[in-house]
């Protein structure tokens, strides 16, 4: 077959789930209120001393959006495993892991660009100074998409089950423990006045792998799950 | 080893509040990694057990007359 | 299947014949523990003599570095049959995995305990958030997603398999964590503890260390079999031969 029939499949399943992403906008704004709460609570806890405030800015914003993504990954494939059409998916004659990519880049745009365009709000809230701003939202543009990537291989592993909130938390931690380091870290480097390029390029690097693998995997997790 | 030198041994230098309940730890979670098998063995025995008695009542009793 | 695996390996992959061998080995396999452990401890506690550097406190290392090998041994084991369990759908492979995996976690907790027991009178504080000590917390973790995840399923071969894939990946998972928590000790100085000198081991202290050693790994071949047999029994509970399993011990 040539590649028409294929791109245009993608394009179809990305304007699919980005319409329904829109029919439920409140959906969209829940994680960025959530984030917007636990920042807040923040100063509340330790204090409205801007140099305290400072110095954990940029984890608290990157723990935060963590946080927000793992409560919206739960629903990435649940209505399309209720309605059926997840299986329609893994049927078709279009490759499942392409198709899971699709799926993936849908779920991003409608959780996390949110959550990466309130970011610099979150930020200013606990008075990150400006020029570390850009190092943040690079991080987390690089961050979100990884996150997203592993969290779907975890999702689709729990598509049999009927309970998986807790235990996709559970799963996930040893996964994004080096997101978040290197994530982190970059933050903390720029705000030090060191060279922050180099946990970037670490991250950049995981994404490049985790782009290619991560659809492949999930698709994989998903035949294995769904093969009753 | 005289009697003396036993509360040594349980003494351990100082550091025996440390390392008693290290040794303390391991034996005990080894254990009851050990015996839990063999329970549930024992209940998963039963539960069969039961099961085949149940088949096998039915299956002599009389089947009962359709209507 | 291929040609070369020979036919002795496919004979002992069916549950019945798994089930009366592991049932011969598991007692030897009990008792080589128990004897080399008790062996272990006497050369570690008594013959042993004190650290010139932490008198008697060192002594918590015979437990705590068999078990973390363990940990990690047990993993890799757990992987392994993972991925004989996805490629070639072996049903004693998923069986092997799934029953290593509660073991493991069992050693993995064992040695974050000990550790933070041994670390307490040696650097002051429980717990210090270094590089191999993160990934072992991780490696638990680990351990307790994938019996999670495996419960979590209804049916249990596909559970078995759904948390196999979950193993591989986190068999991958854990050098990156270690090499990233090196990382970021490297940038947060500060709290960097030395945990074990540059000193070598001297023998009397070496070999109650190594026996210590193989009788961790006798103890969970001997508890993994009595696992497996379990869960072979569980499984195949409609089988002629577990009925007859079933009847015998009913009788004594």
């Amino acid at each position: 077959m040539s590649s028409a029939p294929l791109s245009i499949a993608c394009a179809a399943l990305l304007r699919r789930d980005l319409t329904l992403a829109w029919r439920r906008r409140g959906d969209i704004a829940m994680p960025v209120l959530y984030a917007l709460i636990v920042t807040t609570l923040f100063p509340f806890a330790l204090g409205p001393e801007d140099a305290l405030l400072q110095r954990i800015a940029g984890g608290v914003v990157l723990v935060t959006v963590l946080l927000a993504m793992l409560l919206a990954l739960d629903a990435m494939f649940r209505s399309d495993i209720e309605d059926g059409s997840l299986e329609q998916l893994v049927l078709a004659p279009q490759p499942l892991a392409l198709m899971l990519g699709m799926k993936i880049l849908a779920h991003w745009l409608a959780t996390a660009l949110p959550l990466i365009l309130a970011a610099p709000l979150l930020a200013g809230m606990l008075h990150l100074p400006a020029p570390v701003m850009p190092v943040l939202l690079l991080a987390l543009l690089l961050a979100t998409p990884l996150l997203s990537l592993l969290g779907a291989v975890l999702v689709a592993l729990t598509a049999g089950t009927r309970r998986s909130g807790m235990l996709l938390a559970l799963m996930l931690l040893p996964l994004c423990v080096p997101v978040v380091i290197f994530a982190a870290g970059a933050v903390a480097a720029a705000q030090q006045g060191l060279p922050w390029l180099a946990p970037i390029a670490w991250l950049g690097a995981a994404l490049a792998l985790a782009l290619v693998l991560a659809p492949l995997a999930c698709a994989a997790a998903l035949r294995i799950a769904l093969d009753a | 080893m005289s009697g003396l030198s036993l509360s040594g041994f349980f003494a351990m230098g100082g550091y025996a509040a440390y390392i008693w309940p290290a040794y303390a730890v391991f034996f005990i979670v080894l254990i009851a990694d050990f015996i839990a098998p063999s329970l549930r063995r024992r209940r998963n025995l039963c539960e069969l057990r039961t099961r085949l008695a149940r088949q096998a009542a039915r299956a002599t009793r009389t089947p009962p007359a359709s209507p | 299947m291929a040609n070369w695996i020979p036919l002795w390996l496919h004979k002992l992959g069916s549950p019945p014949i798994f089930y009366r061998f592991a049932g011969v080995l598991r007692p030897w396999m009990l008792a080589l523990a128990v004897l080399l452990g008790a062996v272990a401890l006497y050369g570690g506690l008594v013959l042993a003599p004190p650290d010139y550097q932490q008198s008697d406190a060192y002594r918590i290392i015979f437990i705590h570095v068999p078990s973390a090998w363990m940990s990690l041994f047990i993993y890799g084991v757990m992987a392994v049959a993972s991925f004989i369990a996805l490629v070639w759908r072996i049903k004693l492979a998923e069986v092997v995995a799934m029953e290593s995996a509660p073991i493991g976690a069992a050693f993995t907790f064992i040695t974050l305990v000990t550790g933070s027991l041994w670390g307490k009178p040696m650097w002051g504080t429980w717990w210090t958030w270094d590089a191999r000590l993160t990934s072992e917390l991780v490696l638990l973790f680990l351990y307790l997603g994938v019996i999670g995840l495996y419960h979590s399923f209804e049916d249990r071969r596909q559970g078995a398999r759904a948390a196999a894939f979950l193993a591989i990946i986190g068999i991958i998972n854990v050098p990156i964590v270690h090499f990233s928590v090196n990382w970021w000790n490297t940038l947060h100085q500060g709290s960097t503890v030395r945990i074990l000198g540059p000193s070598k081991m001297s023998g009397d202290m070496l070999w109650p260390l190594l026996t210590m050693m193989a009788a961790t790994k006798f103890y969970y071949l001997a508890s993994l079999f009595s696992r497996v047999r379990v869960d072979l029994l569980a499984m195949e509970s409609g089988k002629d031969w577990v009925r007859q399993i079933a009847e015998r011990e009913g009788r004594q």
